[in-house]
Order: C-alpha cells, then structure tokens, then sequence
C-alpha cells in the first residue's frame, strides 16, 4: 500500500479551482522535491494532505486513511514564521513547546520527553544554539529550529514548506544535505516545497511539478523537460542545463530569461 | 510596618491585590507571546462601559464589567486573528466602548466617585466581598488557564503546526480572550481600567526579557508582579500617595533597568 494516494484530486482556493483530477502515489521512503510558480497550489495542496483545506473532487488516502486522520504521523514546517519571529523564548524551549502540543494541561515534559527534545535538536544540528532566544538566531539557524520542531514527534512523513526561502546558497545546500542525511537515518518520506531545483537535484527520488492546474509527477529526467514542462504551462519553456545546474526559463519572453529558474 | 499590616483595608488590599498581580502576571504572559496588548487594552476600555452601565442598571461595577469585557473577548476570539489583531477594528471598538461609558455616566448624576474608582482604581476600597469575588474567579480563570496553557502556547508558537494536529485555533483563541476578559475586569478593581497594562503586561513584559523559558519566565512575572503590588500599597500606606501610582511608577523602574541590561548585556 502506498504511504499517500491521490485519486482524481481537484482542489479549489476560494473561487479558483488551483489542481484538477491529479493522481498519483507516493512509496515510503520517497523524497519528492515540489515546485511551480507562486500561487500555483503547492502548498494548498500540502495542506489538503493534512486535512486542512477541503478537496472538491476525488479523494487523499495517507496511510489508507482519509486526511487528518494520521496527522500524529505527519511533521510539518510552515512557510510562515508566524509569532516565531518575535519570540525570545530559546530554540530549546521553542521545540519542548510542540512537543505534544495537542494535549491537555500544563506544559510539563518528562525525562523522556527532554530525551526527545534533545534528538530533534541533535538530528537538525541545533544543540550548539539551543539556549539562545530565538529573535537572536540567523535565518538558517532558525530553519534548523523549525525543522527539530517538525521532527519532534517522530514522523513518518515530512512536509517541508519553502525551508529554503530566504537562505543563501550555502544555507541552502547545507540544509538540503541535513534533511537527506535525516531521511537516510530514519528513513522518512519527504515532500519538500521550492523555487529553485537546483539545491535538490541530487537528494530528490522524484520531482512534482505543478503549473496552470496541473500536476506532472516523475523523475527528474521525465519531468525536467522542454517538452514536459511546455505541455504543463501550456507555453513553450526551455530546459537549460550547465554545469550540473538547471535553468528553466520562458522560450516566449524577451525577458532576461538567463536569470529565471522559474517562469 | 506591622501597624499598617493589622488594617482591615490593607489586609483586603493585599490579598486582592496578589491574587489580581498572579492573575496578570500568567495571562500577561501570553498576551505578550499572542502579540494581543492592544486587545487587552481594548477590553479594559470596554469593561469601563460595562462597569457604568451596570451601574445605571442597579448592578455592581465588577459584574458590568465582566458581562461587558467577557462578550467583547469572545466576540474577538470568534471573530478571528484578522479582527483581534486588526488596531483599526480594535480602535474602532474602543472609541464607541469609551463614548458609550461617557454617555452612561451623563445619565446617571450620583456617582462620580465610583466612576472615578473605575478608571484609576481603589485597592484600599476593595470589600471582603469583592476579595472573596476576586479570589474565586482568578482561581477559576487561572484552573481553566492550566488546563489548556499546553495548547495556548503550541497555537501561540506554531499556529500552523498546532492546526495540522488537530487544535482548533478559534476554540482556543475565544477560551483564551474570555480567560483575559475576566483578568482585565478583575485587574480593574486594584488599578483601574486606564491601569490595567500596569499589572498585565509590565511583570510579564520584563520577565520575557530577562527570562527565555516558559516557566522561568512565568515565576519571574509572578514574582515581580507580586512583589511590585506589595511595595506598592506599603508605600502608599506611608507616604498617602495612590496605590496605583506607587506600582506603576515600580514597574515603570524596573523596565528602564531591564532594558539597560538587556542593551548592555544581551542585546535581545
């Protein structure tokens, strides 16, 4: 059985319909890099997956259940830092606070539970800063932190929102090589939101790309295309590769096409 | 010292005015880390209207304002981030809560007095009775503040990831805004409602500065927040100056000390 199962999905955000009839499975084990354009339903769709955003057609089994069944199963990064970002709690205390954060009472850990902590802080690489007050963190310091947050509970399945949105390209590609290094040792299932396709090129099994409504799911070879892409965007796009990077750009603007990974 | 200590009404005023500091000391806390002090606020201003108009209709300040003050937070709460976050609405709200408090004190001539206890408080005016009110009702507030403190900071923190595991931000956002509802109106009556930030947010504000963990953080707050209200109503018995002057003029000291450390040694 598959861990998650798209069956004819279409998704609606307000009065736009952002996925129509997409279906698919995703093994165990797999790490699926997604990307598309801004506004195109990535990360709605993470949510119907989480059982947060109501599908309009056809059905999302995860674990042969139904969305926000299995949710304990599921650790999430957030795009939005929400109140994170004012916070001067320390990232330790930020990671014990989601801790199961869904229960009743006070917040109390055991020892048990601070065993817990510390390996989520130590599977991200965040004990060196651990009693440092969040506000004080760097941009790549608090992805860290966000991640040990995600990890906490122990899931099975990981959903990364834009993790590497504001990192520079050191960041970036030390961030990427923790999370696959992370999935290699507990062997989780990965599903990680991006702009750029470059700094997963090497961790991906397979690569979703989403445009215009649709959905194209593969590997990289079968989706990373001329052809692939112009069908998905319904425009002619080029695939450019140089130097084990990718650049895709649009064929059809006079734009300084050389600077876009994305249309 | 002692002499002053055998009072009945500064017998009163200290145990209403702890059990008032350890009430905004905890929920001030998370006011701070919701980033709600101007709702706060608001309902304060709110509790005013409440509390003049229970007045005008026969009834005692304390229950106005907790009818009035509990309505608005959960309206605020239902209403969602996007309302109890918004200066505008909240603005809005609070003119017409202070224009109504004004138009409700104009009908009703004979109490000046009492309005004017409201807005700045009276802590050595606070009755056995209104002890005993304050007592229970910060014990139930703070018992229903415990029993979901777990949840209100993982949606406070993590509001998202809270909601992927099956918290419902609006349940918790309205139970926490009815919680800070009661605070302010029972806050109101060791300070008043101009004062209410005084005790809300002036413990919990500087212990998150001086302190990174929850409870760390939260002991600080109560301690200071105690400690602030007690040296407050002993100086007043000493020098004849309010009560509410003495604990925000404390508070205010030690704010400045707090961020010339924090500037000087942290830099937070």
């Amino acid at each position: 059985m598959a861990l998650l199962s798209f069956q004819n999905v279409g998704i609606r955000f307000g009065s736009r319909k952002v996925i129509h009839h997409f279906s698919a499975e995703i093994e165990e084990g797999e790490f699926i890099g997604i990307f598309g354009p801004n506004g195109v339903g990535k990360s709605t769709l993470m949510r119907a997956i989480l059982g947060l955003c109501p599908i309009c057609e056809g059905s999302i089994h995860l674990f042969g259940e139904n969305p926000g069944k299995r949710n304990r199963f599921i650790g999430y990064l957030p795009q939005s830092q929400s109140l994170l970002g004012t916070t001067t709690l320390t990232a330790r205390a930020l990671v014990a606070a989601v801790h199961h954060g869904e229960q009743w009472g006070v917040p109390w850990l055991s020892s048990k539970d601070s065993y817990q902590v510390e390996r989520a802080l130590e599977l991200s690489e965040a004990r060196d800063y651990a009693d440092t007050p969040f506000s004080l963190l760097s941009g790549g310091e608090k992805k860290r932190v966000m991640l040990a947050q995600a990890l906490i509970d122990e899931p099975k399945l990981l959903i990364l929102d834009e993790p590497l949105a504001s990192l520079d390209p050191k960041n970036q590609m030390l961030l990427v090589q923790r999370i696959r290094d992370i999935q290699k040792e507990t062997g989780l299932t990965i599903l990680f939101i991006a702009h750029d396709v470059n700094p997963l090129l090497g961790a991906m099994t397979r690569v979703m790309y989403m445009a215009e409504g649709n959905v194209a799911l593969g590997s990289t070879q079968e989706i990373i295309t001329n052809e692939s892409l112009s069908a998905l965007y319904g425009m002619n796009i080029h695939v450019l590769r140089a130097e084990g990077r990718v650049f895709i750009v649009n064929a059809e603007s006079n734009i300084d096409e050389t600077t876009c990974s994305h249309v | 010292m002692m002499h002053y200590l055998s009072y009945d009404f500064v017998q009163n005023a200290l145990i209403a005015g702890s059990i008032a500091a350890a009430l905004g000391a905890v929920v001030g806390y998370f006011v701070i880390i919701r980033n709600v002090g101007f709702a706060a606020h608001a309902l304060a201003h709110i509790g005013f209207t409440g509390a003049t108009g229970a007045i005008l209709f026969g009834l005692t300040p304390l229950q106005g304002m907790l009818v009035m003050s509990s309505l608005a937070g959960a309206t605020m709460g239902i209403s969602g981030n996007r309302f109890h976050r918004s200066e505008l609405a909240i603005g809005m709200v609070l003119s017409i809560s202070l224009g109504l408090g004004t138009l409700f004190l104009s009908l009703y001539q004979g109490f000046a007095g009492e309005a004017t206890a409201i807005l700045f408080g009276n802590i050595f005016g606070v009755s056995h009775t209104q002890v005993m009110e304050t007592v229970l009702l910060s014990t139930l507030s703070l018992l229903l503040l415990a029993l979901f403190s777990r949840r209100l900071l993982f949606v406070s923190i993590q509001p998202d990831l809270a909601e992927s595991r099956g918290l419902s931000l609006t349940f918790l956002s309205t139970a926490f805004m009815i919680i800070l509802a009661i605070s302010v109106a029972l806050v109101s009556q060791v300070v008043g409602t101009l004062l209410v930030f005084t005790l809300l947010i002036g413990p919990a504000g500087i212990a998150t500065r001086l302190s990174h963990t929850f409870w760390r953080t939260i002991l600080l707050s109560l301690f200071i927040g105690i400690v602030s209200v007690w040296s407050g109503i002993l100086l007043a018995c000493f020098t004849n100056h309010p009560p509410s002057f003495w604990i925000t003029s404390i508070l205010f000291c030690l704010y400045i000390l707090t961020e010339l450390k924090v500037k000087l040694f942290e830099s937070v």
